[in-house]
């Protein structure tokens, strides 16, 4: 019988362009993903040494981190548009694809991957991106990577790299109604830490995470460098497969379909495989979640406090995450005010993410003095989202409802959180300053952002009532 | 990248663990499209008031300090984001050497990939150093060809990955030595192994 082997090994073996004892392994890279701030030292490095891009086919750039989420014709920041400018410049020199900030394909790049279907199982996908990781959620091994690796993948669509060590996260049980993907993966990371998978590339298994869809399946994935994994990935099934059906950069003749989704599917961990470590959480005991600190560590459950100092042994890490936060030992969650709140970014502005969101604010209104925004994941997301008529749900409570980029999530468009202000946020870092100098960010899913623009503060969504569901 | 073999200079202690990138290079400075001058902007928001005063609770520009060359730092150092602005802010001030008890991965291989000596030891070394350093002139002598710190006549021996040593040592550009192998991956390419559609 063969060795079974995880999802992990499999991929990597397959892309292993040359191996020499003792060294890291160079593999093939299968999809490049690019974007304006992490390629522009890497392009003209490639210009220096007179190199070209090897594989143009395989590398696709948008445009994202910087772009305005309203007035997009008028770039204000003069620095900005001298970044997109120079990817437009970088992108035609070299003959690669873009789409643009005003492309009808553009968006987060970790949102437009999947979309367009350049994210498929078995495939190896790295960006100059650390939430590259988002794309594992269709069993692709997706990992981020720095600008000097980027001109090497441009150069040569190859990188160096040990093989990995393997880790299953192992989700046991089901989800209880209300809780959400974004509540699981915060719930891994508080209970295991912000390094657990330092060194690893994790899969995630068990009946919790088979049960997600693709878009929390995706935001799971994407939170795993929260976790100090590079990558993080769940082996394809059927929803897989049907999730890329019909997708831009997939086969659609059907010969050709049904054997490439038998391929696709032939990447999943076989049954007792071994992995370097197992991890287990039990997804019947989380509640939804909110990060109180300054790392994607220090999150409690909604019915939980911040911590007490006495109770903890990184007691300075502690006091300072308190005080950065303007919040006290012991505080509960449900007692902490905010004043904006931001539905957006690669974890949560995938359509299911906005519709769960606008079916909690349907009818209702953003408390007052709260400044709340939704940033779709794409152009493609805004459209479909109204289509729904959620940009309609949103605008009546009195959300914006913006074009499509990172935004808020790191602020370096104008969607700067003010010193002081206080956002309940669905992105993916709470960092000191990362929304914005002295912003303080709280972590959560959409749910639980939209019941505290209502409400402003925290509440637990799950005895929130709801008007009807959005079809 | 310049080739490096050994480096003795004064320590400067960052005791804190979990140091994020965001913290190392702040956002706003991610615009430039040069891969220089980062130096002036590491920890920005740690060091300067809105209005780029200094501020007094953080303490990389204190007059002690001045001139130090290698970091010792704490667990997990350089977390989250990708960016290779970490390293060039860092390399830019003036450091050439981080110690800490552990690295992110991404934040290691950018480091290396600009030449500067990342070190993982021991957290009770990284402790003594660290209060050591405090005194602002505590110097630590690296040598990569025998893997060893000096300190005050001490000798702790380190681990690090022979090849990433090599390369250190040797300055290898890793591009060139890719394109060595380009017969590899052209074979690889035709193989049919590789991508899917
Ligand atoms: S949305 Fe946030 S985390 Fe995602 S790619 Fe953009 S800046 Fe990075």
């Amino acid at each position: 019988m063969a060795e079974k082997k995880t999802i992990i090994e499999k991929i990597w073996e397959d892309h292993v362009v040359h191996r020499d004892e003792g060294q890291p392994d160079l593999i093939y890279i299968d999809q490049h993903l690019v974007h304006e701030v992490t390629s522009p030292q890497a392009f003209e490095g490639l210009r220096l040494a007179g190199r070209k891009v090897r594989r143009p086919d395989l590398t696709f750039a948008t445009m994202d981190h910087n772009v305005p989420t309203k007035d997009r014709e008028n770039v204000k920041d003069e620095i900005s548009a001298k970044q997109m400018d120079a990817l437009k410049k970088n992108c035609a020199d070299f003959g690669v694809k873009l789409a643009d900030m005003f492309h009808p394909d553009q968006g987060i790049v970790h949102i437009i991957g999947p979309q367009l279907g350049l994210t498929q199982p078995g495939k190896t996908i790295v960006c100059g991106d650390s939430h590259t990781s988002t794309h594992g959620a269709f069993g692709a091994l997706a990992f981020g990577i720095g600008t000097s690796e980027v001109e090497h993948v441009l150069a040569t669509q190859t990188l160096y790299g040990d093989r990995p060590k393997t880790m299953n996260v192992k989700v046991n049980g089901p989800l209880g109604a209300g809780v959400t993907a974004k509540d699981l993966i915060l719930a891994i990371i508080a209970k295991f830490g912000v390094k657990f998978g330092t060194g690893y590339v994790v899969e995630y298994t068990g009946e919790a995470v088979q049960s997600l869809s693709m878009e929390g399946r995706m935001t799971v994935c994407n939170m795993s460098i929260e976790g100090g994994a590079r990558a993080g990935l769940i082996s394809p099934d059927e929803k897989t497969v049907d999730f890329l059906t019909g997708r831009r950069y997939v086969p659609k003749e059907e010969e050709a379909f049904r054997a490439i989704s038998e391929k696709w599917l032939s990447y999943a961990t076989d049954e007792g495989a071994a992995y370097d470590k197992t991890i287990e959480i039990d997804a019947t005991e989380i509640e939804p979640q909110v990060s109180w600190g300054t790392n994607p560590g220090m999150v409690v459950p909604i019915s939980g406090a911040t911590p007490s100092v006495d109770a903890v042994d990184n007691k300075d890490e502690i006091t300072r995450a308190l005080s950065y936060m303007d919040l006290t030992e012991n505080q509960p969650i449900t007692s902490i005010e905010i004043d904006h709140v931001f539905i957006g970014s690669c974890t949560n502005s995938r359509v299911p993410d906005l519709k769960n969101a606008a079916e909690i604010i349907k009818g209702k209104k953003v408390k007052d003095g709260i400044k709340a925004i939704v940033v779709p994941g794409s152009f493609l997301v805004k459209s479909e989202a109204e289509e729904l008529g959620l940009d309609k749900i949103f605008k009546e409570a009195g959300f914006e409802w913006r074009d499509a980029g990172c935004s808020a999530c790191l602020g370096m468009n104008d969607d700067i959180i003010p010193a002081g202000g206080r956002c309940a946020s669905t992105s993916n870092r709470n960092f000191e300053g990362r929304q914005g100098n002295g912003a303080r960010t709280h972590l959560v899913s959409p749910e639980m952002a939209a019941a505290a623009a209502i409400e402003g503060r925290f509440v637990d969504v799950r005895s929130y009532t709801t008007e009807e569901k959005i079809s | 990248m310049e080739a490096v073999e050994k480096h003795t200079g004064k320590v400067y202690p960052l005791n804190r663990d979990n140091v994020d990138t965001d913290q190392i290079i702040p956002k706003q400075f991610l615009k430039r499209i040069e891969r220089t001058g980062f130096g002036q902007f590491l920890f920005y928001n740690w060091r300067f008031d809105d209005d780029g005063s200094l501020r007094h609770d953080f303490d990389l520009d204190n007059e002690k300090y001045e001139g130090a060359s290698v970091m010792v730092a704490g667990e997990n150092f350089g977390c989250g984001s990708s960016r290779e602005h970490a390293p060039w802010s860092l390399l830019d001030f003036g450091f050439k050497v981080i110690i800490a008890p552990s690295f992110a991965d991404i934040f290691y291989s950018n480091a290396l990939k600009n030449g500067i000596i990342v070190i993982e030891a021991d957290k009770d070394k990284v402790d003594e150093w660290q209060d050591k350093a405090q005194s602002g002139d505590f110097q630590l002598s690296v040598d990569l060809v025998e893997q060893t710190v000096t300190a005050d006549g001490e000798v702790y021996k380190f681990d690090i990955p022979s090849y990433h040593k090599e390369k250190l040592i040797n300055g290898w550009d890793d591009i060139s030595l890719t394109l060595q192998l380009e017969d590899k991956i052209n074979q690889y390419e035709e193989s049919g192994r590789m991508g899917i559609s």
